[in-house]
């Protein structure tokens, strides 16, 4: 199989998720790679059938009967491979995988909001779901922990804690913790569970003195060597590799799966993480990407730190879903917080009973617009939680300025949030929810309200939902996978336009002024969300100008603010109310007018 | 292509069943291929570990965790009582002692030299293994599972709370219309599991727990009182855990849907059985649903129902508004896409109502029924 570059013309991609293998063909037309066919099975790594390869073909079949490209054989690899006809067969094979619940960690570390928060990092950048964080200082008692412990069953466990050289007791105690917890892996319980230790690299002999009677462990450096440095990348390579070794190779049919492809099977969320942080750097932007699904809700985030380092993060929000975990948005939201996105009245006894129903009927869609703005307003509530919790996490470390004895404390000062949604320069959204909704500017509005925008954002949906097969197809080739994510994969929707002003400030009337191209083009009115129509593909100049000293629409108070967008079939997307939402009564006539600007109600300009 | 089948929840008085029942460790199995058990017998049992309690005894002496072995009462191994002394330090001419005592009845498992703490294990806790249904052992996997399986009826909830539970059906004497309220609760009802009507108020489900019911199978219930009878809002449908003493069933939504006339045949053709019932609902890949499972009726209801393709004719019942809860016959599928109100292209197909309305819906907002 072919791994050069430039040589390859044909990849196939799978991408093995929980319920479907998604298959997509990528070829090399014209001079650039196209994204052409794709083919979708279920997937079949559950009993009955407990072989993800069946699902994998039948995806390729799907692909193969779409393009008319011979690939599917009944040999081993079961496809065809390019030779002296380039209308047939593939070159490379690559998959990415999250079946079976995708990668589940335990992280242990000493203070919460230091080691054991490097330690959510590592795990979570490497695609894990963190089934439970434990610390010294998290105010359980040990037995309290050890019970915890006990009764979950992960793939991996890291353990971090200390920096380097200074105490060791407290990690060597955490050791000791999870010996007499005991958890066992998740596969192969005849297996020792497989456990990483990064942390302080005085106390490694003694922590894999104590592990090593119940677990395989593996040191590498330290997550957190001293309080303002972070050195998550061993850790997460250590993941990957114990993901190979320990988690694939013992999921129905991944062995065989594994030997089709010269290239490493890659957690989803990692594939998709690639992606976002090579676009993210290849073009200079601040990147916040979600992708909402059935069960859970994962965000990932690329920021300019303050040392001018591209910080990437993910979280996954593992209860925040569209189906599934539907009924969880509901009780973690509240009734009232989703109802206000509505544009018509809805009792609470109905509400609630229609979001039970779609969660014990996941697969069934709404068929009338009331129904579907309500699952567009859970979607708004999911954004939001899930970007709280990214938020909590994605934390950036100030270089101290000083050594002393309150260097400890000190630190709690010198975290900050890396996201900032003033200096966010494009907003991705991907699941069905986003990327299927009947109208472009229904995602958008979702975008915009869910979670909160401000300032000037480029704002894009997935077409399809091919981030991970182009994280996996960049491992290899980076070319092909930027070309196919800017032309085939992200569609952009036009910016959105959000200037914000001290909440003490009373306004009226124009907040700001907007141009494209140096025509002015119109305004944004206070409290009012509007669109203001542009061409719907292209590029262009945007430049908005503050009404007033104090109205803040990126660059600053009363500061003009200009950059290059990316245009789309939602023009310019206006929202003038100030935030946090403070949203008007009565809430639903309210939120009628803002669908009625959009042309989302009443017939009008409707994307 | 791959085939696409359309749910529909098992609703059938003669099936094969067959319940995998595994050890969460290895341990020992109690029965062998062929063997005949009933749902209560135990077929196999092991013994989980028991609690550590991690004692801090250096830090609570106040001593370097070196100097823990000239301190200790007790070694690795030794049994403990609850109380007694595991770690003394005398003081000054004896005058000031301070210990450490045992905080649970266990053995001694550690001592660890580099942190001075001790770790003593709980008694081991025997888990029994039961067979769930009554039926023939048809394989075992030594020390870990046993495989039973039956012929009899088997029904499928749509989402439940509680878990596995025996007892004797008891079909209620109400339409399965009826709102289910406390004056249709016998006064006692112990081992029973009762069925009937729909939304039960949270004054009926509290008083079929008191008469001692060990299960409810009813037609929908409301949000409400599904929090108030758990005592908490479920977030994910992931349920079977709850620390309920009656297991409920409902068998069509949430809401207010009367219980179906198909259940109530089936099950009415095994009142008085005994039946194994599990509330347990996992609502995502390897879909687990609630089920009661009880003996084989010789005739075939008529209402029997298995997964199946969708077919012009076929009965089905719509899950979404505008028509949610409506029943009506297949009239046209369709093979091209069809815009439905939100202005999607899905797949649709066209049916008559069970009150006459010709009606479009996505297909994937029907069940069969």
């Amino acid at each position: 199989m072919k791994t050069n570059p430039t040589e390859l013309k044909t990849v196939l991609v799978t991408d093995c998720g929980s319920t479907t293998t998604k298959a997509l063909l990528f070829e090399r037309r014209d001079d650039r790679w196209h994204q052409t066919f794709r083919g979708e099975a279920p997937t079949t790594v559950e009993e009955p059938t407990a072989d993800v390869t069946i699902g994998a073909v039948n995806a390729f079949t799907e692909v193969q009967e779409l393009s008319g490209r011979a690939i599917v054989n009944d040999g081993e690899p079961p496809f065809v491979l390019t030779t002296n006809d380039p209308s047939q067969g593939i070159d490379l094979y690559l998959s990415t995988s999250s079946a079976g619940g995708g990668l589940q960690m335990l992280v242990a570390g000493v203070v919460r909001n230091i080691t054991t928060e490097s330690a959510e990092r590592a795990a979570l950048g490497a695609g894990a779901i963190v089934m439970e964080s434990v610390s010294a200082d998290d105010g359980r008692e040990d037995y309290e922990r050890i019970e915890k412990i006990r009764h979950i069953k992960p793939d991996i466990v890291l353990v971090t804690g200390g920096v380097d050289g200074g105490a060791t007791s407290h990690v060597v105690e955490m050791a000791e913790v999870l010996v007499a917890a005991s958890p066992r892996p998740r596969f192969g319980d005849t297996l020792k569970l497989p456990v990483i230790y990064a942390g302080n690299a005085e106390a490694a002999d003694e922590v894999v003195q104590i592990l090593s009677k119940k677990a395989q462990v593996v040191v590498v450096p330290n997550v957190r060597p001293t309080l303002e440095q972070e050195n998550l990348g061993p850790a997460r390579e250590a993941i990957h590799e114990f993901f190979l070794s320990h988690v694939m190779s013992h999921s129905p049919g991944y062995g065989k799966l594994m030997s089709w492809s010269p290239v490493a099977i890659m957690p989803t969320p990692a594939a998709v993480g690639d992606i976002v942080q090579m676009y993210a750097t290849q073009t200079g932007q601040n990147v916040l990407c979600v992708d909402i699904g059935g069960a859970t809700t994962d965000v990932f985030s690329v920021f300019v730190d303050k040392a001018g380092v591209h910080a990437f993060n993910r979280t996954v929000s593992a209860n925040l879903g569209m189906s599934y975990s539907v009924a969880n948005v509901l009780v973690e939201a509240g009734v009232a917080h989703i109802a206000r996105w509505l544009p018509f009245e809805i009792s609470e006894t109905e509400l609630r009973d229609r979001l039970r129903n779609k969660m014990i009927r996941p697969t069934s869609i709404p068929q009338t617009l009331e129904d579907l703005w309500l699952e567009q307003a859970v979607c708004r509530e999911a954004l939001r939680l899930s970007l709280d919790h990214h938020r909590s996490l994605a934390i950036g470390l100030e270089a101290k300025r000083e050594k002393g004895i309150a260097d400890v404390f000190k630190q709690s000062s010198e975290r900050y949030e890396l996201v900032d949604l003033m200096k966010l320069d494009v907003a991705i959204g991907s699941g069905g929810v986003l990327s299927h909704a009947p109208s472009r500017m229904q995602a958008a509005l979702m975008l915009v309200e869910g979670f909160g925008l401000q300032g000037i954002t480029q704002l894009a949906v997935d077409s399809i939902f091919m981030m991970p097969h182009l994280g996996v197809l960049a491992s290899v080739h980076p070319q092909a996978a930027r070309e196919v994510f800017e032309n085939d994969c992200l569609i952009y929707l036009g910016p959105s336009v959000v200037p914000v002003y001290p909440v003490k400030r009373q306004v009226q009337g124009a907040l700001a002024t907007v141009f494209l191209d140096e025509k002015e083009i119109g305004s944004v009115t206070t409290g009012a969300v509007t669109q203001l129509p542009t061409p719907s593909t292209g590029k262009g100049v945007i430049r908005v100008v503050p009404s007033h000293g104090f109205v803040d629409v990126g660059a600053g108070p009363g500061k003009t603010f200009e950059r290059e967008v990316n245009l789309g079939e939602c023009g310019v997307v206006c929202d003038g109310r100030n935030r946090p939402f403070v949203l008007p009564e009565p809430r639903a006539a309210a939120q009628r007018g803002v669908f009625s600007n959009l042309g989302l109600i009443g017939g009008g300009t409707h994307v | 292509m791959s085939k696409v089948l359309t749910p529909a929840l098992a609703v059938t008085s003669r099936t094969t069943i067959r319940r995998r029942r595994d050890l969460p460790i290895a341990g020992e199995v109690l029965v062998k291929e062929g063997d005949r058990v009933t749902g209560s017998q135990v077929v196999a049992r092991a013994q989980l570990d028991g609690e550590l309690r991690l004692i801090r005894v250096a830090e609570v002496l106040g001593i370097p965790a070196s100097d823990l072995p000239a301190a200790l009462r007790v070694a690795e191994g030794d049994h403990v009582e609850e109380g007694a002394q595991l770690a003394e330090l005398r003081g000054l001419w004896g005058l000031f002692r301070t210990t450490v005592l045992a905080p649970i009845s266990g053995t001694v498992e550690f001592i660890s030299s580099a942190t001075g703490h001790v770790g003593v294990r709980a008694p081991s806790i025997p888990l029994n293994l039961t067979a769930y249904i009554a039926g023939r052992v048809v394989s075992v996997e030594p020390q870990r599972s046993v495989v039973v399986e039956a012929e009899g009826t088997f029904v499928q909830g749509i989402f439940g709370v509680g878990g596995e539970r025996l007892g004797q059906l008891r079909i209620l004497p109400i339409s399965g219309t009826t709102k289910l309220t406390e004056d249709h609760i016998p006064e006692r009802a112990q081992g029973e599991v009762l069925v009937g009507g729909h939304s039960p108020t949270s004054g009926a489900l509290a008083k079929a727990a008191r008469a001692g019911a060990v299960g409810c199978i009813t037609g929908s219930i409301d949000d409400r009182t599904l929090r108030d009878y758990v005592g908490h809002d479920i977030g994910v449908a992931l349920t079977g855990d709850e620390a309920v003493s009656m297991t409920l069933i409902i068998t069509e939504g949430f809401g207010a849907l009367p219980i179906s006339e198909r259940v109530l045949t089936t099950l009415g053709s095994i009142n008085g059985q005994i039946v194994s019932i599990n509330g347990a609902t996992q609502v995502r890949a390897g879909a687990q649903r609630p089920e009661i499972i009880g003996p084989m009726v010789d005739s075939v209801n008529p209402h029997d129902i298995r997964e199946r393709s969708l077919s012009v004719g076929a009965r089905v019942r719509i899950v979404r508004v505008p028509y949610f809860g409506a029943c009506g016959v297949i009239a046209e599928l369709p093979h091209e896409l069809g815009r439905i109100e939100t202005g999607a292209m899905v797949r649709i197909l066209r049916a008559t109502l069970d009150d006459g309305r010709q009606v479009t819906v996505p297909r994937a907002n029907v069940e069969l029924v």
